[in-house]
């Protein structure tokens, strides 16, 4: 297996799912814990492009990008396979994992800061998202069909995170009545024991978002 | 074989080059239909009817959208020549890393130097320089990104030289002033005829940009 550590912080959904992805492989690693506000030279040695967490290490080679580490650990360990073997459902689970942090993700981040009818539009273009994803999922219990995959582990943060950011936004994205698969796999995902085992307490990411919200609003300029 | 390939692509578009260089590469042969951004076709909005974007790659009749997620289809499906991505999987991961920097970085820069004016296009056109400058180190003295073969981070990267001239002549600099090493590793890429063929004339998109600029009322 050789060395393996993640340079990470537990409450960032991006370190969670390289976490997720390792455990799935049977994987013993070393977790290190950064502090954001003051980057360790262990951090800026082996990410010094972006100086950002994720970063995986084995053998002392770095990988950063959580995307890019998914793919690599599927390729190192063959156990529990998280993309499919033909080149076509390969580049489906790619494309949509993309769309969902792109689109699904980043969408929530975006209504969640905005204000007034930025927000209403925001929200509204965010649930087209969620509708979208909400099609991949239905008559399935997982995205990658009765086992996790890639997928479900790149969508991985809504079961915990999104409700979090539904109420520092004060916004409602995702529920039973809207988007009665997704709530559904939801519910299904976070039962499994080494994905509920990685999730951090509920009441740190509410603390961790509205203290971001209360910066996002610190750098508007003052209403005359 | 009977394989029936479709690209959907629009000529200016350095991500539908990608494509076009991937394919050539491989020697696959495909149909190139030229989309009309304006007025999107039937088949676009059917094959990529959630972004509505090209370049789309339809294969026996199975559309692939996002340029480096048809690329890597490409590299997987047409395995017989010319790898793309590294064999070995660390590689591999330093090849998509530097990917996806290309795609966060020099697009958005890029545009700010065209579409923009004053401080906003000064910030773009010194973004797209230090951008450059982070690949040609990581470029290094290596022939190309990938080491000794053209590859996946040359192919990333090597179609936004067709837009080089514009953001030079609208930016008011020059990147062999700026990235000399990189602008070798670009005369090495366009020795290549998958790359020449697959690349329009930087006069031409310069036009093509002139053109938008007028439309969108920028001086």
């Amino acid at each position: 297996m050789g060395e393996l550590k993640v340079i990470g912080c537990s409450k960032s959904l991006f370190c969670t799912r390289v976490e997720w992805a390792l455990k799935l492989k049977g994987c013993e690693y070393e977790y290190i814990e950064e502090d954001l506000r003051n980057k360790s030279p262990i951090l800026l040695k082996y990410n010094p492009v972006h100086k950002k967490v994720p970063v995986l290490v084995h053998d002392d080679k770095p990988i950063p990008e959580s995307l890019v580490i998914l793919e690599y650990i599927d390729e190192t360990w063959k156990l529990n396979p998280l993309l499919p073997e033909d080149p076509y459902e390969r580049a489906t689970a790619r494309f949509w994992a993309k769309f969902s942090d792109d689109k699904c993700l980043y969408g929530a981040f975006g209504a969640c800061t905005a204000e007034g009818e930025a927000k209403e539009r925001a929200i509204e273009t965010t649930l087209e998202s969620f509708g979208y994803l909400e099609k991949q999922i239905q008559g399935k219990k997982f995205f990658g069909g009765e086992e996790i995959s890639y997928l479900d582990l790149v969508a991985g943060w809504i079961p915990h995170l999104l409700n979090v950011i539904e109420e520092v936004g004060g916004m409602k994205l995702v529920d039973a009545e809207r988007l009665p698969s997704l709530h559904e796999w939801a519910h299904n995902f976070i039962q499994i024991p080494l994905i509920k085992e990685c999730i951090p307490p509920r009441e740190d990411l509410v603390v961790l978002y509205s203290a971001h919200l209360s910066y996002i609003r610190s750098l508007e300029p003052k209403k005359q | 074989m009977g394989d029936k390939v479709i690209l959907l692509d629009a000529w200016p578009s350095m991500f539908g080059m990608r494509v076009r260089i991937a394919l050539a590469e491989k020697g696959v042969k495909y149909e190139y239909k030229e989309e009309d951004l304006i007025n999107k076709s039937p088949l676009l909005l059917e094959m990529n009817p959630i972004h509505k974007k090209i370049p789309v790659l339809i294969h026996n009749g199975k559309p692939i959208c996002e340029s480096l997620i048809i690329v890597q289809y490409i590299d997987e499906v047409w395995n017989n020549k010319s790898p793309l991505l590294p064999s070995d999987p660390y590689e591999r991961a330093q090849a998509r890393f530097w990917a996806d920097y290309i795609d966060k970085k020099v697009y958005d820069a890029g545009r700010k130097v065209w579409a923009t004016k004053g401080d906003e296009m000064e910030a773009g056109k010194k973004e797209f320089i230090e951008v450059h400058k982070v690949l040609e180190e990581e470029l290094g003295d290596k022939p190309y990104f990938g080491g000794e073969t053209f590859g996946y981070v040359d192919l990333a990267l090597i179609t936004f030289y067709s837009w080089f001239y514009t953001y030079e002549t609208i930016g008011n600099f020059s990147m062999e002033a700026e990235c000399p090493k990189l602008m070798a590793w670009v005369k090495r890429c366009m020795q290549k005829e998958s790359v020449a063929k697959s690349l329009p004339d930087q006069k031409k998109i310069y036009g093509f940009v002139l053109g938008l600029r007028k439309r969108f009322g920028i001086e």
